[in-house]
């Protein structure tokens, strides 16, 4: 297991909103949780991965999903049991859907 | 549209058994009740430790509810998860909903956390029973890929109600777990057919511990749920003699079985290798068993 931090600094800053789950801790697949963090102009993310070794990947996905949606004031929350990278944005992007839709804790 | 209940997530399930909106969770993500032994042997926790509690309305009646996620852990009983559905059973104590409700999907005691593990399946069997003693109706609903096996098993069992899909499968002893205890001449777990017509939902409602068979579908189950509210069985003496009389004239009549098809024939099917093709409607008239007396 390895433990991963990143932050970027975004301009789209979402607000106050109800935390956002999507995904389950399950083989191949991860959990994301979106968390207001007010006053910031950061986008912080914890990552606990069942795969050590790949901070470089994770570093480049994220790279990605940041550049894609830019947000800030936000903390993203994530527990990996081994996605890939292609899952890993797939469910970034679904969390930064619902947030965008304001749908909340879902599935 | 059909929403097949075995493909959803625990939250989807939930979402869509109960009265639309009307979930309300108790210790949800956010608030990180996770699990104080995975990371100490090196796994990924999980933000609700893979189950889902709260309350909600059932066509209007309020419940209490519980989903446990397979795809985590097998939906493995850890130390956490136990206490989220004892503190559940609890509250239904104060609170008297027309029935607490458990979407169970798990393959019994999560390994990880041994004894703290054991230790919840047992507490969590005491808080459901205390519930059904004060007259609270408690409701399983089986119909994940991963089964309901182990001390979940036996959890559910406790339960007033069982409703179960073609999908669902209820047993004590996983088929993996039966056969390196005593061998594949006992049973062949890789045989998926002879697994499903042993453990699956169709077996089980044939041979009554299953009340309600229903499509893979929530829809199906909520009806079925629904259907259950405020029926409670009475956890008497009397209820607890009738169960024993039932299992020991199971084993009269069926001890020397060896295939569930055998057993099948046995209760009156006319034609056992036909079950597995039909419609969970088409079920109801092959069981001969009268229905639970309802208090």
């Amino acid at each position: 297991m390895e433990q991963l931090h990143f932050h970027f600094v975004g301009q789209q800053t979402p607000g106050d909103f109800m935390p956002i789950l999507v995904g389950v801790v399950g083989s191949g697949n991860l959990e994301v949780m979106l968390e207001p963090s007010a006053d910031s102009p950061e986008c912080r993310v914890d990552i606990t991965t069942s795969a050590r070794g790949f901070a470089p990947i994770w570093a480049a996905v994220l790279q990605d999903f940041h550049e894609r949606h830019g947000l800030a004031g936000i903390s993203i929350s994530i527990n990996d049991m081994g996605a890939t990278p292609a899952v890993v944005s797939l469910r970034l992007d679904q969390a930064a859907a619902e947030l965008s839709s304001g749908t909340g804790i879902t599935s | 549209m059909n929403r097949s209940f075995a493909e959803s997530t625990a939250r989807a399930r939930v979402a869509h058994l109960l009265d639309a909106d009307s979930f309300q969770e108790i210790l949800g993500p956010a608030e990180r009740v996770v699990s104080p032994h995975l990371a100490l042997l090196g796994v990924p926790s999980s933000f609700d430790d893979g189950v889902v509690i709260g309350s909600g309305t059932l066509a209007g009646q309020a419940v209490l509810i519980a989903a446990q996620e397979g795809e985590f852990m097998g939906g493995g009983v850890g130390e956490v998860h136990g206490a989220k559905l004892v503190g559940l059973f609890k509250r239904a104590l104060r609170l008297q909903p027309a029935a607490v409700i458990v979407l169970a999907e798990s393959g019994g005691v999560r390994l990880h956390e041994a004894n703290a593990g054991l230790i919840a399946v047992s507490e969590v069997m005491r808080a459901l029973l205390d519930a059904r003693a004060h007259g609270i109706p408690v409701i399983m609903l089986i119909g994940g890929d991963n089964g309901c096996f182990g001390g979940m098993g036996l959890i559910a069992r406790c339960a007033d109600h069982v409703v179960m899909s073609d999908i669902g499968r209820l047993a004590m002893s996983g088929p993996e777990v039966i056969e390196s205890s005593n061998g594949v001449e006992e049973f062949d777990s890789r045989d998926r057919a002879l697994v499903w017509r042993t453990t699956g939902g169709k077996h089980r409602f044939l041979i009554g511990d299953c009340d309600v068979l229903v499509e893979d579908d929530v829809a199906a189950f909520r009806s079925a749920a629904i259907g259950l509210l405020g029926q409670s069985i009475p956890l008497n003496l009397a209820t607890m003699e009738a169960e024993h009389a039932l299992l020991s004239d199971r084993l009269t009549q069926y001890g020397d079985c060896r295939d569930a098809l055998d057993i099948w024939r046995r209760a009156g099917v006319p034609d056992p290798a036909l079950v597995a093709d039909l419609e969970a409607s088409e079920m109801q008239a092959l069981k001969t068993r009268k229905p639970k007396e309802l208090a």
